[in-house]
């Protein structure tokens, strides 16, 4: 037993310290490790349950069909259809940027795509917005898409998905109004326009679908996922439907519009039906037109370029609001109530009409040297005098302050926009001596303002442009009554069932007081003009049911070829509809944009034109 | 009694006078055993979708390992440890063995060599050098205890600990390499090595840390991984990099905050859904955090503080001084491994891939704790031994 006392060892006070130290330090960790629990766990679980919900739990976005768009009888024009986009996930992309570079390569082989083009859209996608998915293609075949989901390894990241794309049924019928659709740009996002947005969303780019995007834009359903690290798709815990966007009625009417375009017929021209009493527009068009349907899915530079290019005669471009015409004698209306109005003329004053005018040393003649001799408004709105106007012109230059046409010409609308409802539309211009001669100033032009440019103002010519729409909303003006409408493309906000929810309210139309005696020449002498024999669309209107009061226009363009213009009242004589035609290569206003009128007019009233024996006497 | 140079012999202790319940130190074998349950429960819990259609892989595994630990553990418990002093040469050319075998024979697992295949299971070398390493300083410390006050002592006991050290860091394993560093800093510690030394030692870290971390990638030599240096830098600054190192913890702090005071159960989501990485092995405890809450990290800490309050007291009862030094060896392994493993997963420390004792799942780990467990039983149960021959102390009993 001796033997094991030596080995026993009492526990001498340097062991009893040292092992103290060591308890010290463990007293010390566990303590801190303690503290840091309670801290964690009991002082900020909440906290921390939060993060770890969010980790887990993810909101996915789904998206709203749109409202579609109907005319004024509920007939379809623009609608949904479901496309399948091929979309990449930014987290199972491979890591390592050649493996990606491969992965594009194959993908751009199966979507025909270059693989410069999907690489460089997916990263500037992933830019703007790191964790969301990144569109490559919007409207994918399924069986390409059966493709990618059968060859799923080859693929890693890459997932479809179901989008709403807008379809337009009726091709290139009313093409210009609508406008498109795509994804919403980050600029976009920045704006008040686009409050609740979010990025990925597609919404109205151009047209009608832009003007009234809030309401036809739906609101996108969420449904709440629960996700592994991964990524993967546990269980779904809570799904909100997607609300549809409101529907859209239009005051188009679908089958008017049709048979304007089909009058234009490719040729360029424009044309714009309204409802002189409240503004309301049947149809706008505008040729050559093009299928909206290749805007549908993502727009190709390409595409765009082959519609905006002047040989394809810039087919984006909606000449019955952005198109920059020279009027021809349909401005006459204009000259006729501003000097009715400015006291140079009454209804009866006469005038000699010799053929010709000398101004300033030019010679303005009638067209095709025609004297028709002594005559007053009615008869020389009927015979379309260019003498009677050209006098008027030089009366309004040296009148006042020399502004009577050109003040007119504003209150009546045009030189401004006309406050449709649509996107770009454009002012035009009504010429003044200070526009001009600020330019000449300028040296961008060869003169200054003299008398002969308010002749030439007074029939239409010269440095005036303006557009269809513009010409409808002077002759509503007349034709009501003074009141200068602004055109409405929509009419009515509408449940999806058509129920409607909130009717759209013209705004306020601007009222002008014009003389009732005045007002009545003016639409007498237009009534004159189609239905009198040496009218100038007498011929036009022979035989048709419906009885109008119209003027031709014909307007000389640089470029040699006329262009021929008509506006149309109509029924006469308490006129209801107002319709502007108008071809840029047309010749005399008689000869097309005439007979295209009526065949609008004949839509409207639901009558047969009839066979059309074009040609009337004169401009 | 035939006495040996090196302590009792085993029969002293085996005649049978003393009731074994006595002999054993029944609150370590308890805690032991309560925390490879908390460890069978947890991963049962944890990894049920790991491996599809087999929800209870790695419970049966771990019930197998802990199976084997504890038999080891009884077996050794009634061994004589003083023989392990006669076998120090031996088991230290050993040790060094198995390690440079894992270079050779290893196999690869996430970038590092640090087990040999057996087949029924994966030898970690570095896990087995720990408990060899407690044994064979111990011994060499005793051997040289006379002469402990000699600086050329604490170079040589410090040598033979870097060798296996640095061969292990170089697996590389820079967790183990620590705990060897724990451990002989433990043995010398305990042994009575002169506070002057351990402030040279001190000293001589300071600057081989600086060398490493700052100096020698400066020079373009890269002496640690790349991912050590993102570890440690990630410690630092985690929120640099979400997506590296960083998020491991960063998901940790999630998981073990969102457990709150009493556990999310079955909605711990940042566990089953895969976003805490490593949940059976080095990030468990966050596991116990989030699925039990504070109540289940307290127990398990409790588990743990207990265990090492039953190793100290080991430490000071043996019978002799080879006991002492291992039972400091021991505790130093065990409680650097608790605090550097549940530092790292609540944050305060940096990922250095240690494991938590007896609660991560891993074979090599779970047999090597019980068997160093098993020492400390002996050394207790020869202590308890001896103290009755000595006369009984009713205040022992």
């Amino acid at each position: 037993m001796y033997l094991d006392s030596d080995n026993r060892r009492a526990l001498t006070p340097q062991l009893a310290l040292r092992v103290a130290v060591i308890g010290g330090i463990a007293l010390v960790a566990f303590g801190l490790v303690f503290f840091r629990l309670w801290y964690l766990q009991v002082l900020s679980g909440d906290k921390y349950r939060n993060v770890a919900q969010a980790n887990s739990v993810r909101p996915i976005k789904v998206q709203a069909p749109r409202g579609e768009i109907v005319d004024r009888e509920g007939r379809v024009l623009v609608k949904n259809r479901t496309g399948l986009a091929v979309k990449v996930t930014p987290e199972k992309l491979p890591a390592d940027s050649g493996a990606r570079s491969a992965l594009y390569a194959r993908l751009g082989r199966v979507l025909d795509m270059s693989p410069a083009r999907i690489e460089k859209s997916v990263e500037d996608q992933l830019k703007a917005l790191p964790f969301a998915p990144a569109t490559v293609k919007s409207d994918v075949p399924n069986e390409l898409i059966f493709y990618l989901l059968e060859n799923k390894e080859d693929f890693p990241g890459v997932e479809p998905e179901q989008v709403f794309l807008r379809r337009y049924p009726h091709g290139e019928v009313g093409a210009h109004l609508f406008g498109y659709v795509s994804e919403v740009s980050q600029e976009q996002l920045e704006s008040e326009l686009f409050r609740g947005v979010a990025l990925g969303d597609r919404v109205g780019q151009a047209g009608i679908e832009l003007e009234y995007d809030r309401f036809l834009r739906g609101e996108n359903g969420a449904s709440r996922i629960r996700v592994d690290a991964l990524g993967n798709l546990q269980r779904t815990l809570r799904r909100r439907e997607p609300k549809q966007g409101r529907q859209l009625k239009l005051a188009v009417d679908l089958d008017v519009q049709r048979v304007g375009q089909e009058q234009l017929g490719g040729a360029a021209g424009a044309f714009a039906v309204m409802d002189v009493r409240n503004g309301e527009v049947l149809a706008l068009g505008s040729s050559p037109s093009y299928d909206p349907n290749v805007f549908s899915k993502v727009i190709r530079q390409s595409d765009y370029e082959r519609l905006t290019s002047e040989e394809n005669g810039q087919q984006l471009l909606n000449r019955a609001t952005q198109g920059d015409y020279p009027t021809g004698s349909t401005f006459k209306l204009i000259t006729a109530t501003a000097a009715l109005e400015g006291g140079l003329i009454t209804p009866d004053t006469v005038q000699y009409d010799g053929g010709s005018l000398q101004v300033g040393g030019v010679n303005f003649t009638n067209a095709g040297g025609v004297v028709n001799g002594a005559l007053a408004l009615r008869q020389a709105l009927s015979v379309s005098s260019d003498v009677f106007f050209y006098r008027l012109g030089v009366a309004a230059d040296s009148a006042g302050d020399g502004l009577l046409i050109q003040q007119w010409a504003k209150k009546l609308g045009l030189g401004r926009p006309t406050g449709i409802d649509l996107p770009n539309d454009m002012p035009g211009r009504v010429p003044t001596p200070a526009w001009r001669n600020k330019l000449f100033e300028q040296g961008l032009t060869d003169r200054a303002w003299s008398v002969g440019d308010n002749v030439n103002l007074s029939v239409g010519q010269g440095d005036l442009s303006a557009n269809p729409l513009q010409l409808a909303v002077a002759y509503a003006a007349i034709a009501n009554g003074g009141k200068v409408v602004q055109p409405r493309l929509g009419k009515r906000i509408e449940d999806a069932s058509g129920r409607p929810l909130q009717e759209l309210e013209a705004p306020r139309a601007r009222t002008l007081k014009i003389d009732p005696a005045n007002r009545q020449a003016i639409l007498d002498g237009l009534r004159a003009a189609a239905s009198e024999p040496g009218g100038t669309s007498t011929d036009v209107f022979a035989g048709f049911e419906i009885p109008i009061a119209g003027k031709t226009g014909t307007a000389e363009k640089t470029n040699g070829i006329d262009q021929s213009w008509y506006a149309a009242l109509a029924p006469y004589p308490n006129p209801q509809y107002v319709v502007v035609a108008t071809f840029e290569q047309g010749g005399f206003g008689a000869e097309t944009a005439a007979p295209a009128a009526r065949a609008i007019i004949a839509e409207l009233f639901g009558t047969k034109a009839g066979d059309l024996s074009a040609g009337g006497s004169q401009d | 009694m035939q006495a040996s140079p090196y302590g009792t012999s085993v029969k002293g202790f085996r005649d049978g006078a003393v009731p074994r319940f006595i002999r054993t130190d029944v609150l370590l074998a308890l805690a032991s055993v309560a925390l490879i349950g908390c460890s069978i429960y947890t991963i049962a819990s944890a990894t049920s979708g790991d491996i599809p259609g087999d929800p209870n892989f790695f419970v049966y595994r771990q019930a197998a390992y802990a199976g084997v630990g504890i038999v080891l553990m009884l077996i050794l418990s009634r061994v004589d440890y003083s023989r392990f002093r006669e076998w120090k040469a031996g088991l230290y050319v050993a040790m060094i063995g198995l390690i440079v075998m894992t270079f050779a024979l290893g196999s690869v697992a996430r970038g590092s060599r640090r087990a040999i295949d057996l087949g029924f299971i994966s030898l970690q070398t570095s896990e087995v050098g720990k408990v060899l390493l407690v044994l064979t300083l111990s011994a060499f410390v005793v051997d040289r205890m006379r002469r402990l006050g000699e600086r050329e002592t604490t170079s040589r006991v410090m040598l033979l600990a870097l060798v296996p050290a640095m061969l292990v860091i170089a697996q590389p394993d820079l967790g183990s390499g620590l705990v060897y560093l724990a451990i002989v800093t433990a043995v010398l510690f305990v042994a009575g090595t002169k506070w002057t030394h351990f402030a040279g030692l001190g000293a001589l870290a300071a600057v081989a840390l600086a060398v490493v971390l700052v100096a020698a990638p400066a020079a373009g030599v890269e002496l640690l991984k790349p991912y050590q240096m993102d570890r440690l830098t990630a410690f630092v600054n985690p929120t640099e990099n979400p997506a590296g190192q960083g998020y491991q913890q960063a998901q940790s702090l999630v998981a073990i905050g969102a457990g709150g005071k009493t556990g999310r159960g079955e909605q711990a989501t940042q566990t089953k859904l895969d976003f805490l990485p490593e949940h059976h092995t080095d990030f468990i405890f966050s596991v116990v955090g989030e699925e039990f809450g504070f109540m289940g990290t307290a127990l398990v800490l409790s588990l743990f503080a207990l265990l090492i309050w039953r190793c100290l007291r080991i430490l000071t009862m043996s019978k002799n001084l080879y006991g002492s030094l291992i039972a400091g060896g021991v505790t130093a392994m065990l409680m650097f491994q608790v605090f550097v493993n549940v530092g790292m997963t609540v944050g305060i420390m940096p990922i250095t891939g240690v494991t938590l004792p007896l609660m991560s799942y891993g074979g090599s780990s779970v047999i090597v704790t019980f068997m160093a467990l098993g020492l400390l039983q002996s050394i207790h149960a020869q202590a308890r031994e001896t103290a009755l021959a000595k006369g009984p102390n009713p205040a022992l009993i």
